[in-house]
Order: structure tokens, then C-alpha cells, then sequence
């Protein structure tokens, strides 16, 4: 089992023309994913590969083929009515790959996404992987193996750098999922956690946070009060300079400027384990879940 | 992306905020003749992308017009924060009976703009956050229908009991949401907003800061752009879409992705060295993105050693490989080179460096300690 995405996922592409969406769908395809239809407005009738059906809008989409998650490629100006199209269309997963989406644009879009009932991951993030399963997104396939852990991250590369690290120890994942480094954001650490926590075949959990904001330290505080499974955590940004926030006010609303110090702090008081170095993850792991 | 004062400013009054007279001279001279237009006691203030301007002596009065050449000669020479101060705003003086705060800024949490309002303005706004919260007031706006009257009201009542007063200062906090929303602000200021002792509302500084990616779309805003206020170092990397901040250490660091950029950092500091840069190479690598990145990093004289920790996924490791040793030709470098990569084509990766004298490494704790030892002259791990 994972969560959010499993061998049932029927996956439809937006923008699955375009550089990006034509060489990630076909990577999708590649590890096993079950690519049912793609968007492009104006090659709708056209097929990608000589197989997927490509359609003008989502609505078409989802009522040819019974697509149950979307995942977007198209360029920021485009991607948030992208999102509010699939949530519209009744999709009840939205991946949103596309980095550069205006913050107002969520603002907007974040509610719309909510009232229809959707799942939005993203924007700005690299999606998610169930190894052997599924794969939405673009981690790269070859790094993962099916295993018993969960992972959650704000980060792309350094998402790959620890899983990669888990892999080569023998550690292997139930699911994978890049939540994206943006401000607003429709999945957070909690949502992940709460998942993974109901997810019968994970059985310890990584979470990899930045600095910056006080989601991790929120999750520190569910990982104690809702959870069972052990959770080990790192946080990247110990060495960040401060002051490259947005003004004044930045602090003001957040409480406090979200240093890794803070974080790392929360995570001990919450029980969550800290590694200092990325590696430090592998050991923490192996001593949760003896 | 921050714009000056003069620009907010600008924008605001497009928008109907009441906002003094005021121009904008680069010499002390032009101070001068702004003063004696004005006929009256001026403020002169640093034009320049730091905050505690005051502080730093960049805000000056000058009852004269030849004191308020003296003054501008004075601040043009300044460096505030980094930052060499090349514009001053010249303004007329006003008389104060009280000042408030107000701003917008978008909130992670409530995943909204968030309006703060406080009758303690003028002052640091953090600092009346932190000790005395009471004195200010959020509110979150919604999207769908902006900042309507009574939300404005509501503030407007929270700073003042006059009532001519109150309605002035909700028309000045509904523009500013427009002038906020509709140019692509991540953060929007007025601080101090002061009533005069005729009791007219009048925004005496203004501040903005604009979401980078609203800039495509919005190139009328982009043109706003000042980089002879911006680090230069960082105006070339951004130019070649890097992300660069300088930093005071002696390992200069390429790495792709800002996670595993700052995870990189950490470990450079982890293993007793220290990182002389984040520079995130992105998620596509062309090679002249890295060439562009050695250039930038090997300018800096502290750097001792420079490590590249590449995890190849959308970022072609053979990419990055072609860069450094298209940069190595074009200008040798001076300092030793560690490079980590993995990933996407990894095996034409090394062997492009293999046939250019160069080696690469596979395992990030490894490359990180021999970097660090070759920075701090020890001997490599």
C-alpha cells in the first residue's frame, strides 16, 4: 500500500506536449504509471506516442477516460487556471509540477481547489512516487525501491539525495511526496503525516524540512499528539543567512523568522528524530524500526 | 523584487493615496535645486534596498536649500547594508501630530494577504508585533471580492476615532489592496501613515515588494528594476537564472536545487569549513548556466576551493560536466575543484571529465570533507 497514489491511479497529463510534459509522461509510462489521457487545448483527437488520446479540455478528459488525478506541466501563467480546470472537472488529485506560479494566483486558487473537494500537491514541487506502483511527477524512478517507509519533503533534489541514501542502505518506501517549497501550497507536512500514519504498510516516516515559516514545527506538534509511527526529520538551512525575507512583516505573521535552529528544536521537544546530516537519516531509521 | 520608495510611491499616488511631493536627485546639486523649488524645510532619504535607513544616517532634514546639498553629499556616499547609496528622495517636511502603521503582506498560514494595522507606527513595526501584539491588528482579505468598505472600516476604526479621519484612512486602505493585488505585491507598506495637525491622513513613506514571478507578466513593473542598487554578483546570476547569495566563507559551492543547496552549505559548516555561497544551478542545466557560476564564484577572492554537488534528475549531470570543462578552458582556475555528481547520464558525465584531466566523486560526505580540507590547506580526505 502508499498513499495518495497506488496501481489505481489513472493519470491524465496537462500540457503533456510541451517539453517538460512530453518527456516526463514519457518516463511516467516508462516506470509503469497508467497514463490514460493528456491536454493540450488544440490537439485535442491528436494521440501522444501513437497511444495516449490527447483532449482540448479536462472535462472531455475525465469523461472519455475516468482520469482520477491530473498532473500539470503547463507554464505559470497558465497553471493556475490549469488547477481550477481540474478541480472543476471534478479530478479529486491535482499534481502541479510548474515552478514560477505567482503567490496571488494561489490565493485564489487554494480555496477554489478546496470548495470542489480536490487534493492540490504543489505547486512548484517534483510529485510523488510509489515505488513499484505509480509515479506522478518527476523523481527520478531508479533511485526508489518499495519498502516500508513514508517520506515527506519541501525539497526536490534533496528529496532524491536522502532517498537515494535510504536505497543504497536497503531502506526501501511506501510513497515519496514532494509537498514544493512555495508559500501557499495545497498538501503540507500534516496532511502527509495523517496519510502515512492511517497507511497500513508504512511504518516510519521521514520528513524533510527548510527553513523558513513554522509548518515543520506545527508538524513537530501532530507527530507527538497524533501519531504512533516513529518520524525522523532534517531540516536544510542551518547555515542560511537571515534577512532575505520580504520586509518587516514577514517575521510579524509567521511569529518568528522559521530558523532551522527553531525547527530542529521543535522536532527534539516533539519527538521527532533529528539527523544532522542528510546520512544521519539512514541510522535514525534503522534504530526507529528495530 | 524591492523597488525604491520613489517608485512605491509613484504607484500608491496612481492610486489615489494621498503622498507628499517629492523627486528624486543622484547628485547633490539636483538636491539642492529640489530644495529651493519646494521653498520650505526638506527631508532628504537614501534611496537604497535596506531597511533602518534612519538609523544608518540615510534620512536627513535640512531647513536650507545649501544644507540640504550638504546633506545629500553626505548620504550619496553612504553604504548602507552593502549597498551604495546612489538616489535621494527630496521631500518637503511635514508636520506630525500622529503616526500610524499600516501593510499587507501574503500570509503562509492563512494562505491569504493579511492587512496589519497599527496606531503604533513610525517605529519598528516587529517590534510592537513582539511586545506589545495587542497594539496590532490582522485581517485577512479574500480574494474573491478584495478588501471591501466595512473590512476597511473595521481597520480604519482601530487607528482613529475621528470620524472624517476613519473614512479617509479606509479609502487609502482599499487602494492600497489595489495598488497591492493588481501590481503583483508580495508585501505593500505605509509606515508612517501620519495624520498632520490639520488632521489630513498623508502616507509619508511607502514600501513595496514584488513577487518575482508576477515580473513576466507585468513588464511595465519589471522596468521598476534598479540594479545599480542590487549586489552585482547577484545582478550576473540572475541573469543567467542562478540563484546566488554571497556569503563570507571560503568554499565556493555550485549545486542544483535550493534544498539540497543549503543541505550542501550545512555540511560544508558540519565538516569545519565555511560555504562561501548558495548558488542553485536550477532544475535544467545548460553548460553556460555553470560557466556563468564558476565565473561569478571565482571572483570572489575568499573562495580557497570549490565543490559541485550535482543530483542529476531533470539536471543533466553530462550538462554540467560540458560547463566545467568548457569554463576550465576559457579561464584556468586558480583554486582546487572537488566535483560530486550523480544521477541522469552520470556515466557520460565522468567520462567527459575523465578525458579532460578532471574526476568526479559519487558520494556527498566524501566530496564535502575533501573540499573543506582543501579550503582550510589541510591535506585532501
Amino acid at each position: 500500500m502508499s498513499i495518495f497514489i497506488d496501481k489505481g491511479t489513472r493519470l491524465l497529463v496537462q500540457g503533456i506536449t510541451g517539453r517538460d510534459g512530453s518527456f516526463h509522461t514519457k518516463q511516467m509510462i516508462e516506470y509503469g504509471t497508467d497514463v490514460v489521457a493528456g491536454v493540450t487545448p488544440g490537439k485535442g483527437g491528436q494521440k501522444f506516442e501513437g497511444k495516449v488520446p490527447i483532449f482540448n479540455t479536462v472535462a472531455e478528459a475525465v469523461s472519455e477516460t475516468g482520469a482520477n488525478t491530473t498532473v500539470i506541466y503547463v507554464p505559470p501563467p497558465f497553471a493556475a487556471d490549469a488547477m481550477m480546470e481540474a478541480a472543476a472537472a471534478g479530478i479529486p488529485f491535482i499534481v502541479c509540477i510548474t515552478e514560477g506560479v505567482p503567490v496571488l494566483d494561489m490565493t485564489r486558487v487554494y480555496p477554489f481547489v478546496k470548495e470542489k473537494g480536490s487534493r492540490l500537491l504543489g505547486p512548484n514541487c517534483p510529485g510523488l512516487i510509489s515505488p513499484g506502483e505509480s509515479k506522478v511527477g518527476i523523481i527520478p524512478g531508479r533511485i526508489c525501491m518499495p519498502g516500508p517507509v513514508g517520506l515527506v519533503s519541501r525539497s526536490g533534489t534533496l528529496t532524491y539525495e536522502v532517498v537515494y541514501q535510504m536505497t543504497r542502505a536497503k531502506i526501501g518506501q511506501t510513497t515519496c511526496v514532494g509537498i514544493g517549497g512555495d508559500p501557499i501550497n495545497g498538501t503540507n507536512f500534516i496532511d502527509c503525516l495523517g496519510a502515512f500514519e492511517k497507511d497500513a504498510n508504512t511504518t516510519a516516516v521521514v520528513m524533510i524540512g527548510e527553513i523558513g515559516g513554522t509548518d515543520e514545527q506545527e508538524a513537530a506538534r501532530f507527530v507527538r499528539e497524533m501519531m504512533t509511527k516513529p518520524v525522523v526529520g532534517f531540516i536544510a538551512g542551518q547555515t542560511a543567512p537571515p534577512g532575505r525575507r520580504m520586509g518587516h512583516a514577514g517575521a510579524i505573521i509567521s511569529g518568528s523568522a522559521g530558523t532551522a535552529a527553531e525547527k530542529m528544536q521543535a522536532f527534539e521537544e516533539n519527538g521527532v528524530g533529528v539527523a544532522k546530516r542528510p546520512i544521519d537519516v539512514v541510522d535514525l531509521l534503522k534504530r526507529a524500526m528495530r | 523584487m524591492n523597488i525604491h520608495e520613489y517608485q512605491a510611491k509613484e504607484i500608491f499616488r496612481k492610486y489615489g493615496i494621498p503622498i507628499p511631493p517629492g523627486e528624486v536627485a543622484s547628485t547633490p546639486e539636483e538636491a539642492e535645486a529640489i530644495a529651493r523649488k519646494y521653498g520650505s524645510t526638506v527631508v532628504v532619504k537614501a534611496q537604497v534596498h535596506a531597511g533602518g535607513r534612519g538609523k544608518a544616517g540615510g534620512v536627513k532634514l535640512a531647513k536650507t536649500p545649501a544644507e540640504a546639498k550638504s546633506v545629500a553629499s553626505q548620504i550619496l556616499k553612504l553604504t548602507i547594508k552593502g549597498l551604495p547609496v546612489q538616489k535621494v528622495l527630496v521631500t518637503p517636511a511635514a508636520d506630525i501630530a500622529s503616526e500610524a502603521y499600516v501593510g499587507i503582506i501574503v500570509d503562509r498560514a492563512s494562505k491569504r494577504a493579511v492587512f496589519m494595522a497599527s496606531a503604533a507606527g513610525g517605529i519598528d513595526i516587529e517590534e510592537v508585533a513582539a511586545k506589545t501584539p495587542e497594539k496590532l491588528l490582522k485581517h485577512p482579505v479574500d480574494p474573491r471580492y478584495g478588501l471591501q468598505l466595512y473590512e476597511a472600516m473595521q481597520l480604519a476604526f482601530f487607528l482613529y476615532s475621528d470620524m472624517k479621519q476613519v473614512r479617509a484612512a479606509a479609502k487609502i486602505l482599499q487602494q492600497l489592496y489595489r495598488a497591492f493585488s493588481e501590481n503583483g505585491g508580495s508585501l505593500a507598506e505605509i509606515n508612517p501613515l501620519v495624520t498632520t495637525p490639520a488632521g489630513e491622513i498623508v502616507a509619508l513613506d511607502a514600501k513595496m515588494v514584488i513577487d518575482d514571478n508576477e515580473l513576466d507578466r507585468r513588464p511595465e513593473i519589471a522596468a521598476l528594476r534598479d540594479e545599480s542598487a542590487e549586489d552585482a554578483s547577484e545582478v550576473e546570476a540572475r541573469k543567467a537564472s542562478l540563484t546566488f547569495i554571497k556569503l563570507d566563507g571560503n568554499v565556493g559551492c555550485v549545486v542544483n536545487g535550493a534544498g539540497l543547496a543549503m543541505a550542501t552549505m550545512d555540511l560544508v559548516k558540519y565538516y569545519g569549513g565555511e560555504p562561501a555561497n548558495f548558488l542553485d544551478i536550477g532544475g535544467s542545466s545548460n553548460p553556460e548556466k555553470v560557466v556563468a557560476a564558476l565565473r561569478i564564484i571565482t571572483s570572489d577572492k575568499n573562495v580557497k576551493a570549490i565543490l559541485f554537488n550535482i543530483f542529476g534528475g531533470i539536471t543533466r549531470t553530462d550538462d554540467v560536466a560540458n560547463g566545467i570543462v568548457t569554463a576550465i578552458k576559457q579561464n584556468p582556475l586558480k583554486v582546487p575543484l572537488v566535483i560530486r555528481l550523480t544521477g541522469t547520464n552520470e556515466e557520460i558525465a565522468v567520462r567527459i571529465l575523465t578525458e579532460n584531466g578532471l574526476s568526479a566523486m559519487t558520494d556527498m560526505d566524501e566530496a564535502v570533507k575533501k573540499a573543506v580540507a582543501l579550503a582550510t590547506g589541510g591535506k585532501a580526505a
